[in-house]
Formats: C-alpha cells, sequence, structure tokens
C-alpha cells in the first residue's frame, strides 16, 4: 500500500477559494437585499409619484368623493368604498364556498377523485384575470341583466333597510357583478390553501376522533378546523388581498362610474380599474398624480392584509416544527 | 339505538355532506363555464389571419396579432431574464446563507407580500420609475415590470428547492473540502435543477397572462416593432383594449387571443407539473 504523500496546504488555492467563497456569498446576500429594496422602492416610488396629489388635497384626499379632471378635485371616497364593497361581496360567497370545497376534498370525495379535482383547481388559479374578466362582461352581465337582476330589484328591493342594497336599474355592469366574478377568481385561490392545510392535520388526531364515532362533520368542524384556524384565516386573507388588488376582472363588470352608490346594482368603481381606466387618458399631472396617489392607498392597505396573511399562515408552520 | 341526540349530529352530519358537495358543484358550474365558453368563442375565431397579421385599425375586418404575440414573447423572455437570476441568487441566499437570520427573515417575508403583491402596483411603480425617467411607453420598461413579477415566485421556489436537498449531500461535499460556492453551483443546483425550472416556468405562466402592469410600462403598438425602446403591441393589453370597444371583429380577435394565452398558460403549468412529478418518482 503507497502511503501517501502529505499534502502541503496549498495556500494561494485555498486563498483564491475563500475570496470566490466571499464573493458569492456577498453575490447572494445583494440578490437577497434586491427583494427588500424593490418593496421599498415600490412604495417611496408611488408616494413621491402620488406628492402633488397628497400636497394638494392632504389627508382629505382619502375621504373626498370628488373626482373631476377638469376642476383638478380629487378624491378617493368612491375607488376607496367600491373596492371595499367589491372585495366584501367577494369573500362573503367565496369563504364558505372555499371550506365547503376543502371539505369535500379533503373528507368526503372518493379517493380518486380527490387528486384530479385538487390540481384541476390549482390549474385554474392560474388562468389570466383578464379571461375572467372577458368572460363576466361577454357572459355573465347579459344573463344577470336580463334574468337575475330584475327579479332582485322585484323581490328585495322594496325591502326596509337592505332593499337599497338590491334596487336600481338592471344593466347588468355594478358593484354585486364585480363582487360575483371576483369571488370565482378568489375560489381556486382559497380553496386550494384550505386544502393544503387541512392535510397537514395529523391522522392520528382525525382518526382517534373518528375512532371516538365522530362524524365527518363533527371531525373538520371540531378537530381540522381548530388545528389549522391560523392558516385557514392566513389563507382568506390571502385571498382578500387578491381581492382588493384585483384589477382586469374588475375594469370589465364595474362600469367605470364615479358615483357614491348605496345599490349593488348600479356601476361604481375600484381602485385598481379606477387606475387601469383613466391612467392612459390622464392629461394633467395633477390627475395622474392623484392616480398614482391612489395606487399607493392600494399598495398600504393590500400589504397589511398579505402581512396579516402570512403571519397567520407561518404559525401553522412553527407548530409543525419547519 | 337512534337517541335524539344521535339523530341531531346525523342529520347535522348530512346536512353538512351535502352542503360540502355543493359548494365544490358551485365551484366547478363557474369555472367550467367559462373554460367552455373561452374554448367555444376561441375556436370559432381561430384562423391563419391570427399568426401572420398586424393588429387591424378601428372598424376594418380582418387581422391578426402577430406583433401582439412576438410582443408578449419578447417581454416575457426580458421579464424571465431579468429576473430568473436574481430570483435564482436570492433563494440560494434564503436558503444556504442566510439560516435564521433576521436579515433572511425579512427577506422571506418581504418576498411573500411580493409574491401577492396586486400587479397594478408593481406597473404605477415601473412607470415612475422607467416610463416617467425616460418620458415615454417602451416593451423594455414592460420587461422590468414583469421582472418583478417573476422575481418572488423564482425566489421562492428556489428557497423551496434548496431546502429539499438532503443535508448529507452538503456535508458530504464540505468534508471532502470543496469550497462552498462550488457546493452550491455543482451539487446543490444540480440536484435541485428540476425544481428551480419549475419555478422558472410558474413565472413564465404568471407573466404571460398580466395586463395591468403592462398598461403602465409598454401599451400598445397598433404597427409591428422590434424595438425595445418603443411601445410594443402584446396579448394582454390588446385582449383588454378589443374587449372594451365596440367593435364586433375586434371582439372576436379578442376571444381567439384569450383561448391562445389560456392554452398556452395551462399547457405551461401542466409541464411545470409533469417536471416535478417525474422528478419525484426518480427520488423515491
Amino acid at each position: 500500500m503507497n502511503a501517501i504523500a502529505p499534502t502541503v496546504p496549498d495556500d494561494a488555492r485555498d486563498r483564491a477559494d475563500i475570496r470566490t467563497d466571499n464573493h458569492f456569498r456577498w453575490l447572494v446576500t445583494s440578490a437577497g437585499v434586491f427583494v427588500l429594496v424593490s418593496l421599498a422602492a415600490a412604495a417611496l416610488s408611488m408616494l413621491w409619484g402620488g406628492r402633488e396629489a397628497f400636497q394638494k388635497f392632504g389627508i382629505g384626499f382619502l375621504w373626498s368623493d370628488q373626482w373631476d379632471a377638469v376642476q383638478q378635485q380629487f378624491g378617493a371616497l368612491v375607488p376607496i368604498y367600491g373596492t371595499l364593497v367589491t372585495a366584501t361581496i367577494a369573500m362573503l360567497i367565496a369563504v364558505p364556498i372555499s371550506f365547503g370545497i376543502a371539505f369535500f376534498l379533503t373528507e368526503i370525495a372518493p379517493k380518486w377523485l380527490r387528486t384530479p379535482v385538487g390540481a384541476a383547481i390549482e390549474l385554474l388559479a392560474g388562468i389570466p384575470s383578464i379571461i375572467y374578466g372577458m368572460w363576466g362582461l361577454f357572459v355573465l352581465v347579459p344573463v344577470l341583466a336580463e334574468h337575475v337582476y330584475p327579479w332582485v330589484d322585484a323581490n328585495f328591493g322594496q325591502l326596509p333597510v337592505i332593499g337599497k342594497l338590491f334596487s336600481g336599474p338592471p344593466l347588468g355592469l355594478g358593484m354585486g357583478t364585480a363582487g360575483l366574478v371576483l369571488a370565482i377568481m378568489v375560489i381556486p385561490f382559497v380553496s386550494s390553501v384550505m386544502r393544503e392545510v387541512f392535510l397537514t392535520v395529523p391522522g392520528r388526531l382525525k382518526e382517534s376522533a373518528y375512532a371516538l364515532g365522530s362524524t365527518r362533520w363533527e371531525v373538520v368542524w371540531d378537530v381540522v378546523l381548530p388545528y389549522t384556524r391560523s392558516a385557514v384565516i392566513g389563507g382568506i386573507f390571502l385571498g382578500l388581498g387578491r381581492a382588493l388588488g384585483e384589477t382586469m376582472a374588475v375594469t370589465f363588470v364595474l362600469g367605470n362610474a364615479h358615483s357614491l352608490t348605496m345599490s349593488l346594482l348600479e356601476p361604481g368603481n375600484s381602485i385598481a380599474a379606477t387606475i387601469a381606466n383613466e391612467f392612459t387618458e390622464a392629461d394633467s399631472d395633477m390627475y395622474r398624480s392623484s392616480l398614482i396617489a391612489l395606487g399607493f392607498v392600494l399598495f398600504i392597505v393590500t400589504f397589511i392584509v398579505l402581512s396579516i396573511a402570512r403571519l397567520m399562515l407561518r404559525r401553522l408552520n412553527k407548530r409543525e416544527g419547519n | 339505538m337512534s337517541t335524539p341526540l344521535y339523530r341531531v349530529r346525523a342529520t347535522k352530519n348530512l346536512v353538512a355532506q351535502v352542503l360540502a358537495v355543493l359548494a365544490a358543484l358551485f365551484g366547478i358550474f363557474w369555472l367550467v363555464w367559462i373554460m367552455w365558453t373561452t374554448l367555444r368563442m376561441g375556436v370559432s375565431s381561430l384562423n391563419a389571419a391570427l399568426f401572420t397579421e398586424m393588429t387591424p385599425p378601428p372598424g376594418a375586418e380582418g387581422g391578426g396579432m402577430l406583433n401582439a404575440f412576438f410582443g408578449s414573447a419578447l417581454m416575457s423572455m426580458l421579464g424571465i431574464v431579468l429576473g430568473a437570476p436574481i430570483g435564482v441568487l436570492a433563494g440560494t441566499y434564503l436558503a444556504e446563507y442566510s439560516s435564521k437570520s433576521w436579515l433572511g427573515e425579512t427577506v422571506r417575508f418581504v418576498n411573500d407580500i411580493l409574491l401577492s403583491a396586486p400587479s397594478i402596483v408593481l406597473g404605477l411603480f415601473v412607470y415612475t420609475l422607467v416610463v416617467a425617467q425616460m418620458g415615454h411607453f417602451s416593451a423594455l420598461a414592460g420587461g422590468i415590470a414583469l421582472a418583478f413579477i417573476v422575481l418572488p415566485v423564482v425566489v421562492r421556489t428556489t428557497d423551496e428547492m434548496l431546502r429539499l436537498v438532503p443535508s448529507q449531500m452538503r456535508e458530504a461535499a464540505l468534508s471532502l473540502g470543496v469550497p462552498q460556492w462550488k457546493v452550491t453551483l455543482q451539487v446543490l443546483y444540480r440536484s435541485a435543477l428540476p425544481g428551480i425550472v419549475t419555478g422558472i416556468l410558474l413565472a413564465l405562466a404568471r407573466i404571460s397572462g398580466e395586463t395591468a402592469p403592462l398598461l403602465f410600462s409598454a401599451l400598445n403598438n397598433q404597427y409591428w416593432t422590434t424595438n425595445v425602446l418603443s411601445p410594443m403591441a402584446n396579448v394582454p393589453v390588446v385582449i383588454f383594449q378589443y374587449a372594451m370597444s365596440p367593435f364586433d371583429n375586434w371582439h372576436s380577435l379578442a376571444w381567439a387571443g384569450a383561448f391562445v394565452l389560456t392554452l398556452f398558460v395551462l399547457v405551461i403549468s401542466l409541464l411545470a407539473r409533469a417536471i416535478v412529478l417525474r422528478n419525484k418518482m426518480t427520488h423515491d
């Protein structure tokens, strides 16, 4: 057996390796920092772009309902209101439906059906939003205008208090339609998050409950849901973040009307739709600046919502020991 | 056997299950309706001119979307070329170099937010950053806007895929005296490559349908151009403008474009899925 000669430390080579190591570390760290910087830069650039509007209108920008390109008077109330209303409608529809879908896919459906349906839902979450918008405008709006909204107006329009929500001309375009389209878009998202977190529940927890004679519903409601509560809320907020910031699907069906109305049947506007519709037509600096200021407001709101979502989702991960 | 309590529980269970099945049917109903409409309208407006002719002027008959397809392909490539390398490096930082540091945790958190941030916000960001400085809309600005959407997707998947690589592989290589950068480049990247490619494909699927960021960066152009410093047509914005117009010919072009776009996105997503699946099988 030949003894291997003791290797002389190759100083030059070691030093080169250490140098490259440091360079590489520096390179990947700066790429990581770039991610941080880009989010901060996005916020600052919009604050900068909207400075004229913020300077002129002050904090009142948030609750003025004026939007007049001729008089150069701009306020964000109507778009903010529209964004909140459409997102609320969307979540009211999407959350129970998504919960039902997740329940169906994790406990009820036969095994062979779970994977294809789950995969189909995830694929549909990737369909571009402009497709949802086009379908909404060309297919859903005429159907609602002819068959659904007249009936809603006739049956619910005269009710006390909530009647105002359901009365109005049956144009088909409007807050209700936008909320429905948003809900259809958000359902695949929320349901696939819920399904995923439901699958993280340890089998022995569920099996113990079944062994004690629990029904499927009791297992989901009293075992699965409490275990995954924070992540489920996180998933809902993720969907809310998407509903608040969604642009194309809403722009098509909202009607682009700058009026404050209680009725869900009447056209309205949302932050994203206002920007998408008017940005390329904005002919004055103040107009453009007001639109960017609107974008800044949207950014702040979605930032808060998404932060809550991520913190909630992270809690379940911690419990799993990741 | 059937005490009142038991009956109440059984009824509750039955009602809940029926509602869950109805919820699943409700969700699938809309999605099938949307897919069916896209397929029907898209196929009926599909013809060879779509891929060989330029976008027609208002009110004219015929025409295609050749310039828009070219613009979308070019800007998506730009977005990938600009966004993916930074994304892979940042993902490497998170998985290999940050190990529970506050900076790493912050980057991961911010990246998750960027991942689901409204794309219209990124469009406005690139408008103030690039378009306002250059003084005009351009395909380059469009590519940059798309790169900011590619970035978080690639960071996320690279991070996840590198963390799936068994730590024995790192330790084995390091114990042989291989420097860390070489371990990363030659051992970890090789092992995580299918996952990283999947991430890039998912990013491609996502940006090919993005409309809002391109409205404020690349805008649109009725004519053929290969100049990245000029406004350029692209499929989503053309679909948007044509669908909102009052012309029937434009509507049918918009449907054809929407159909091709949806098909492309679905094929890319399926491809990404297939890579993950095949990789899983060879590993198991």
